[in-house]
C-alpha cells in the first residue's frame, strides 16, 4: 500500500495541525468582528482584518453533505473503501472537509449531529475526523 | 464593456482517443482548422490566447504555443480558469482586440489527456490539478467527483433532486453527441443504463461523469468591423460575465455558485435574459453541474433544476436544448481545454452550422463555464446579429 498523503503544515496552517495533533480542533477567528472562518486565510473574509488570532471550538456540528466513496482515487485509500467523505457544519459556523467514522456509511445522513474525534495517521499529523453524537439518526 | 468581437473561424483536432498526436500538435491541428474556416492564414495572427495543460509542463505555456504555430504575436497570454477558461479566453482576446493592441487572436486549448498515461493517470493529474485543498481535502480521499457528489447530495436534500433527473442530464447529452461526427462516445444510452452504472462516489455513477479524451479546439476573434470583410459568418460576442464564490468546495454551502453573478452580468452586458437564448452550451463535468448551472443561470428557480430537465425539455426539439455536442459527458473532455467545444457549438448554432444537431433559427447562443469545483465560472452571449 502507498503512503496516504497528509498535509504538510505551513505558516499559516501549522496552528491547526499542532492543535490536531494535542486533539484539539481550533478555527481562525477575527479579532475585530469575532467572525470565524476556514481554511485559513491572512484577511478576515468578513471584514479584510488582518488581527486573526485562533480560538478553540466546541467540535460539535451537523453532516451538510456527504458522500460514500466507492473508488479509491490512488492506491493509498483502495483498503478503505468504501468510505464516507463528508462536510459538516461546525456549532461555531465554519464548514470543513471531513471524515464520518462510528458508524455505517449508509446510516449517514445530512443533518445527523456529529462531534470531533482524531485519527493519528502519523506521528506528526493528526486529521480531525467526525463520529455521531447519538443525539440524532 | 461593450467589446463588438466576433468569432469568425472554429476549428477542432479529432477527439477522443487520438493517440498519434502530441498535446501541440492537437493544437496546432485545430488551430489550422479555425484558421481555414476563417478564410485566414497564421501571418494574419497577431494576437494568442491559449491555457495550461496537464500532461507536460510548459513553462509559459502561451509563449511555446506561439513558438510551435510560428507567430510572433504583438499579444499573448495564459489563460488559467480552469474549466471556464474556454469561454474566458474569447471575452479576454475581445478585451485585447477592442483596446488596439491586436487585431486578429487566435484562441486554442487541448492536450492528449487520454493517451498520454492510463486513465487512472489522467485521474490522478485531473485530481492534482488542485480541485481538492491539499492540505484540507485531499487527505480525507475524495475523488474529482467526490466533490460535486457532495453537491448533489446537499442539492438531493434541500429541493428532491432525484437519481432520474440527473440520469436525464447524461442521456440527453450522450443523444446529442451521437449527432456530432467528432464526438468520443456516440452509442446512445437509456437511464437505466446510468442508473446500473457503476457507483463511483454517492450518488454520482461512471455515467454521471464526464469521460477523459485526447483533443483540442481554436477560434479566431477579430473586430466586428473586420469580421465584415471575410468570407465566414461571424458569430458576434454580445455580452459577457464573470463570478467567483468560493475557491474550494469544503468550506462553503453548495448549491447556488457564482455563476448567478456571472449570468447575470452577460444578459445585463448584452440586454437579454434567459427567455431570449435559443440553444445553451452549458458546462457538464458531471450531470448535477448542468441542473444547478440551469438555475443560477435563470433559466428556472433555484431548486427547480431537476424538473426543468425532465420531458426532453433540454434535449433537441426541446424549449431549451442544452450542450448539443454532447459536452464533456459525451463528446470529450481534454482537461482545461474541454469547455472550449463548448464555445465552438455556440459558434456553430448562430451560424446555423451544426448540422443534424441545428437548432431552427438559433439566433442566441449561451456559453457557460465553470472551473474548480463550480468555483470560478465564465458567461458568454453570443448572436447571430452584432448590437446595433
Amino acid at each position: 500500500m502507498s503512503e496516504r498523503p497528509l498535509p504538510v503544515p505551513d505558516a499559516a496552517t501549522a496552528p491547526y495541525w499542532d492543535a490536531a495533533r494535542e486533539h484539539r480542533l481550533v478555527m481562525p477567528k477575527c479579532a475585530d468582528c469575532g467572525a470565524f472562518h476556514f481554511y485559513p486565510r491572512t484577511l478576515c473574509p468578513s471584514c479584510s482584518s488582518s488581527r486573526i488570532e485562533w480560538a478553540a471550538c466546541s467540535g460539535r456540528a451537523e453532516v451538510y453533505s456527504y458522500t460514500i466513496v466507492h473508488r479509491a482515487p490512488g492506491p493509498a485509500f483502495t483498503a478503505e473503501v468504501p468510505y464516507v467523505v463528508a462536510t459538516v457544519k461546525l456549532h461555531e459556523g465554519p464548514h470543513l472537509m471531513t471524515r464520518i467514522r462510528g458508524c455505517a456509511p449508509e446510516a449517514v445522513r445530512i443533518g445527523m449531529a456529529v462531534r470531533v474525534a482524531f485519527d493519528e495517521a502519523s506521528a506528526e499529523i493528526t486529521l480531525p475526523v467526525f463520529e455521531p453524537a447519538g443525539e440524532v439518526l | 464593456m461593450k467589446t463588438n468581437a466576433a468569432i469568425v473561424g472554429i476549428g477542432e483536432s479529432r477527439v477522443g482517443k487520438v493517440p498519434d498526436r502530441s498535446a501541440l500538435q492537437l493544437q496546432a491541428d485545430a488551430a489550422q482548422a479555425a484558421l481555414a474556416d476563417a478564410g485566414l492564414s497564421m501571418s494574419d495572427v497577431d494576437g494568442l490566447l491559449t491555457t495550461p495543460v496537464r500532461v507536460e509542463h510548459w513553462n509559459m505555456p502561451a509563449g511555446v504555443v506561439a513558438h510551435h504555430l510560428g507567430i510572433r504575436p504583438a499579444f499573448l497570454s495564459t489563460v488559467d480558469l480552469a474549466g471556464a477558461s474556454g469561454a474566458a479566453m474569447i471575452h479576454q482576446a475581445a478585451m485585447a482586440i477592442a483596446s488596439g493592441q491586436c487585431t486578429t487572436v487566435l484562441c486554442v486549448a487541448g492536450q492528449n489527456l487520454l493517451s498520454h498515461g492510463s486513465r487512472s493517470t489522467a485521474v490522478r493529474k485531473m485530481a492534482e490539478g488542485g480541485s481538492a485543498h491539499p492540505q484540507f481535502e485531499v487527505p480525507y480521499g475524495p475523488l474529482v467527483p467526490s466533490l460535486y457528489a457532495l453537491v448533489a447530495q446537499r442539492h438531493m436534500h434541500e429541493y428532491g433532486t432525484t437519481a432520474e433527473q440527473l440520469a436525464e442530464v447524461a442521456v440527453t447529452i450522450r443523444r446529442h453527441a451521437s449527432l456530432n461526427p467528432n464526438a468520443h462516445k456516440r452509442e446512445p444510452i437509456t437511464a437505466a443504463d446510468v442508473l446500473g452504472s457503476k457507483m463511483i462516489t454517492s450518488p454520482l455513477h461512471i455515467l454521471d461523469c464526464a469521460i477523459v479524451s485526447d483533443g483540442a479546439a481554436a477560434a479566431i476573434v477579430t473586430s466586428a468591423d473586420r469580421a465584415r470583410d471575410l468570407r465566414s459568418r461571424p458569430a458576434h460576442l454580445l455580452g459577457q460575465g464573470y463570478g467567483l464564490r468560493h475557491s474550494h468546495i469544503g468550506d462553503t454551502s453548495l448549491t447556488t455558485t457564482g455563476a448567478v453573478d456571472s449570468g447575470r452580468d452577460a444578459f445585463r452586458t448584452a440586454g437579454l435574459s434567459p427567455s431570449d437564448v435559443d440553444v445553451a452550451q452549458i458546462y457538464d463535468c458531471f450531470t448535477i453541474t448542468v441542473i444547478v448551472e440551469l438555475e443560477d443561470l435563470g433559466f428556472c428557480a433555484k431548486g427547480e433544476g431537476g424538473a426543468f430537465v425532465e420531458g426532453g425539455r433540454i434535449g433537441l426539439g426541446g424549449a431549451l436544448p442544452v450542450t448539443t455536442h454532447g459536452g464533456l459527458l459525451s463528446g470529450g473532455h481534454p482537461g482545461l481545454g474541454g469547455g472550449f467545444f463548448h464555445v465552438l457549438e455556440g459558434v456553430r448554432q448562430v451560424r446555423g452550422d451544426a448540422g443534424e444537431r441545428q437548432v431552427p433559427d438559433a439566433k442566441v447562443a449561451l456559453v457557460h463555464g465553470n472551473g474548480g469545483v463550480i468555483s470560478v465560472h465564465c458567461t458568454l452571449l453570443l448572436g447571430q446579429e452584432g448590437r446595433a
